[in-house]
């Protein structure tokens, strides 16, 4: 109902989305793990502007995370090993979910596990929880190999994507890694598996070494890069990947600005997440939001749908 | 509690202090006026292959012109220190702040009080020592050659440790405090990690209410990526494990709440 009546407001232009079944009142979400759960951002962001929070990666119990230094600085972009540091499904759904509760917006939850059970623990603990969408982290770089293993394996991925299925109350997102030799490949077995939708591209697994110290940059060794240096390589798979599955995509890395993000949508997006931006520019999910609306009205665009997959 | 802002702030003035240490005022349009000591800003680059702000600690805070002064040191050519030490005034920048608690001044009021600083942990001891209704000791380490020494003497009793002993105490700022048989019921410290641990250890030892400013690689600048933690005793609010975020839980914290 709100949306129509946004959409009214600004002559006609109507920039809802739908992802398995859930209307989004604007493409624009949350990249997993750069916004918390929206709690610290909301001093710069009205959230109810955006189209969805996703949150931070929570996993069935306290995850630590890595050791420091956890970031880096790369050309245009950063690298991070946080290693996943959070509180837990148990004091999540406490205390995260009933801050994002308060806000007209999409409540996305990003699992994370070290195994199979893990991430069923965390699906299940879901279940009767007031949340509209999950997204599984199969592709987080910065915990042990064995981990990431998991998303880089077509015939992992649509196990572990069916096993989810089965027990989840919620449409579910697989975010996949883009570190693989073919993206579509995993995708197909998301697909395969029953996913509801795909969120591309997790972080590219990069190395920093400073010379002065000769030491590694990052505690972890390696990191995800993420950031503007990443855009084309994200733009492409996302290309890829809406040529060879049906089910909607969630374009994400290096968008900074509604042009970045209307790249996504083109390339065949359907939603789009802003994740790095946010730590240059606090309040860029609400520029990128209303950029799309600006770009519509120049452009004569009655609805945002029109305009995924649109550039072939 | 929602006092953090992103504003474009004005280059006042720019002044070379030593090579590498530059000082530069700043006029915020409300930043100034919400900060208090030892809290930092984040300073961002015009450059896009720089994307990351740059934590600096505000070294003075000038609330009723709206300004800010921060000392801070280039960390080498071709980084963002270095552009920011290249701004003119006139020139504008992007910062987010007041950001961090801040160092607590009340607890320190009418006691006999340390604020020690080292390095470039030093500049935010001055606006510490320009607000703190204490007996005020400052003990300030430096390498070699000393700034804001003149402003420091105005503000306290400054006692000088430098490793190459060209002033004050040869030695470390524990040094200056064991050669000049200094003691104190509280203590407030910002510098290099080797010295805060030496800071705590002594604070612990003779059971003395210590705060120390912590320092960490950062992205956000505001408590949601959780790059910038350290290690804290208890279990933390936020994750629930023993992390703490030094740009939101901190910079500063008491010396017995953080593994050093």
């Amino acid at each position: 109902m709100e949306m129509r009546q946004a959409a009214d407001e600004k002559q006609t232009i109507d920039t809802r989305v739908c992802i398995a079944g859930v209307e989004l009142k604007n493409p624009v979400m949350t990249a997993s793990g750069t916004f918390g759960s929206g709690q610290e951002y909301s001093e710069f962001v009205d959230l109810k502007r955006l189209g969805a929070v996703v949150t931070k990666g929570v996993a069935n119990v306290p995850w630590a995370g890595n050791p420091t230094p956890r970031i880096a600085e790369t050309y245009g972009g950063m690298m991070n090993a946080i290693g996943l540091q959070n509180p837990g499904i148990d004091v999540f759904c406490e205390r995260d979910i009933p801050y994002l509760q308060q806000f007209d917006t999409k409540i996305i939850v990003n699992v994370c596990g070290h195994a199979p059970e893990e991430y069923l623990a965390v699906v299940e603990r879901l279940a009767d929880e007031p949340i509209d969408m999950m997204e599984i982290n199969i592709s987080c770089p910065n915990v042990n190999a064995g981990f990431l293993a998991f998303g880089q394996d077509a015939k992992n991925v649509e196990k572990l994507t069916a096993q989810i299925k089965k027990i989840a109350k919620q449409p579910v997102i697989m975010k996949l890694t883009p570190n693989v030799t073919d993206i579509t490949e995993i995708a197909r077995a998301a697909e395969a598996g029953g996913a509801d939708a795909l969120s591309l591209i997790n972080t590219l697994t990069g190395m920093k070494i400073d010379v002065e110290r000769q030491t590694f940059a990052l505690a972890n060794k390696t990191g995800g890069v993420s950031g503007p240096a990443v855009k084309p390589i994200a733009v492409r798979m996302v290309y890829q990947v809406a040529n060879a599955v049906s089910v909607p995509i969630i374009g994400m890395g290096g968008i900074a600005t509604a042009a970045d993000a209307l790249e996504f949508i083109l390339a065949g997006a359907t939603a789009v997440s802003v994740g790095t931006a946010n730590f240059y520019n606090p309040t860029a999910t609400i520029e990128v939001a209303e950029g799309i609306e600006d770009y519509m009205r120049r452009h004569n665009v009655k609805r945002v749908t029109e305009l995924i997959g649109a550039v072939r | 509690m929602s006092c953090k802002r992103k504003e474009t702030a004005m280059v006042v003035s720019q002044e070379c202090l030593l090579p590498g240490i530059y000082s530069m005022w700043l006029e915020t349009k409300e930043i100034a006026g919400l900060a208090v000591p030892g809290q930092f800003i984040s300073m961002y680059t015009k450059d896009g292959s720089k994307l990351l702000p740059r934590p600096i600690s505000l070294c003075e805070i000038e609330k009723e012109t709206n300004r800010l002064r921060v000392v801070y040191r280039v960390t080498g050519e071709n980084t963002g220190t270095k552009q920011f030490s290249e701004m003119k005034a006139g020139d504008t920048i992007e910062i987010l702040g007041p950001l961090g608690n801040g160092f607590p001044l009340e607890a320190g009021r009418g006691k006999k009080a340390f604020l020690i600083g080292g390095g470039i942990g030093v500049p935010p001891m001055l606006e510490l020592a320009k607000q703190l209704d204490a007996q005020k000791q400052l003990v300030m380490g430096y390498r070699d050659e000393q700034f804001l020494t003149d402003e420091f003497t105005k503000n306290g009793t400054l006692y000088v440790a430098t490793e190459d002993g060209s002033a004050g105490t040869k030695g470390n700022v524990m040094d200056a405090i064991r050669e000049n048989a200094l003691g104190a019921e509280i203590i407030y410290a910002c510098g290099p990690s080797p010295m805060l641990r030496a800071i705590k250890q002594y604070a612990e030892e003779n059971n003395i209410v210590c705060y120390v400013s912590m320092e960490e690689r950062m992205a956000c600048g505001i408590g949601a990526c959780l790059a910038c933690v350290c290690q804290s005793k208890e279990v933390d609010g936020h994750s629930h494990v023993h992390n703490k975020r030094v740009c939101k839980d901190g910079p500063v914290f008491l010396s017995t709440e953080v593994e050093i």
